[in-house]
């Protein structure tokens, strides 16, 4: 008797959670949170699946960058759906702000560390986060020492700068600094068209 | 103070092994694979052979007592052995390898390029590890 009751209740609760997960409107912003631990074990397991079927690192970064850009495409539809005060840009410059800010504030609770633009190419910009969450418990070993995993975050990057009409080549490197072994540097390069309508753009104003 | 951390994996092959002082001798990779082995089969042996009644002794932490260190053993759920070298002044130690045992879930097996039951070779593990020891 005394199983029975226990179970029943188990039962309700079951029900409740599900209930309210699948009634939540999307339009909700969400304050609950991933448990990293999870991801971590989910984000590895898509490492080792492309691992196994790729030739090389490169191809590799390739294959995360892909899986990044779905990421990406949902999330941008997702934050323009969400957020208030919140439009698409199409200059560079705000796309970018919008990721450094809005984005990373969506996926990971907090700013990119720092924006900055390349000294030596005019097209490059580069977003830095000094410890990417997502990769906080992968170590590369040293016969892979190019590879980066924050290829996937780069794929991210590259799906919402193409949703702002600023399509770009997005890379991500690994430049371990003193106490931050996985800071990151999402490089973007964008398109020669973009620089050409920017520059048009600036020179109208 | 901890003198040296060996983590042995299910069928007895060590995994991994750091010193971190200069009081205890310096085993060669060879002698520390030897010592994985036998205390491996030691522990295996002591748990058939231990007095006491099924289910009631503490089966997750062990040590073994000398004059001048202690061996300090916390077994997992699955089979890992987790080691520490010790003088006889540590205290909390079983707390301290309860550490361990999440910088290995964490570190070891959630990077994607650790092979289950093979050695451990993550910079970031070496370096948690490391802080966890000097406190």
């Amino acid at each position: 008797m005394a199983q029975a009751s226990n179970l029943q209740r188990l039962d309700t609760r079951v029900t409740k959670r599900s209930t309210m997960l699948l009634e939540q409107s999307v339009l909700r912003p969400r304050h609950d949170k991933v448990s990293l631990g999870a991801f971590a074990l989910l984000f590895g397991e898509i490492i080792r699946y492309s691992q196994n079927r790729v030739l090389g690192i490169q191809d590799l970064e390739g294959k995360l960058n892909e899986i990044g850009k779905r990421v990406g495409l949902r999330v941008f539809e997702l934050l323009m759906l969400r957020e208030k005060n919140v439009h698409r840009e199409t200059r560079v410059l705000p796309t970018l702000m919008f990721i450094n800010t809005v984005v990373w504030k969506a996926l990971f609770d907090k700013q990119a560390d720092s924006l900055g633009r390349s000294t030596e190419n005019e097209d490059e910009y580069m977003i830095t986060d000094n410890e990417p969450s997502i990769i906080k418990y992968i170590s590369v070993p040293k016969e892979m020492a190019s590879f980066s995993p924050g290829a996937f975050l780069a794929g991210i990057v590259e799906a919402i700068a193409e949703s702002c009409q600023c399509p770009a080549r997005v890379t991500s490197h690994l430049v371990p600094a003193d106490g931050l072994p996985l800071k990151t540097v999402i490089l973007l390069k964008f398109s020669q068209q973009v620089m050409e309508r920017e520059k048009r753009l600036d020179a109208g104003k | 103070m901890i003198h040296a951390v060996f983590i042995i994996n299910r069928s007895g092959g060590l995994i991994y092994n750091k010193s971190y002082s200069d009081q205890l001798a310096q085993l060669s990779s060879n002698e520390a694979l030897i010592f994985a082995g036998t205390f491996h089969g030691i522990h295996a042996l002591a748990s058939r052979i231990s007095p006491a009644p099924k289910g009631t002794s503490d089966r997750d932490y062990e040590s073994i007592d000398t004059k001048n260190f202690r061996l300090h053993c916390f077994q997992t759920p699955t089979g890992i052995k987790l080691i520490a070298a010790t003088d006889l002044l540590q205290a909390n130690i079983a707390e301290v390898l309860a550490d361990v045992y999440k910088l290995y879930c964490d570190y070891a097996l959630k990077n994607p390029f650790y092979s289950l039951e093979m050695p451990i070779r993550s910079d970031m593990f070496d370096s948690m590890l490391l802080k966890l020891v000097q406190g």
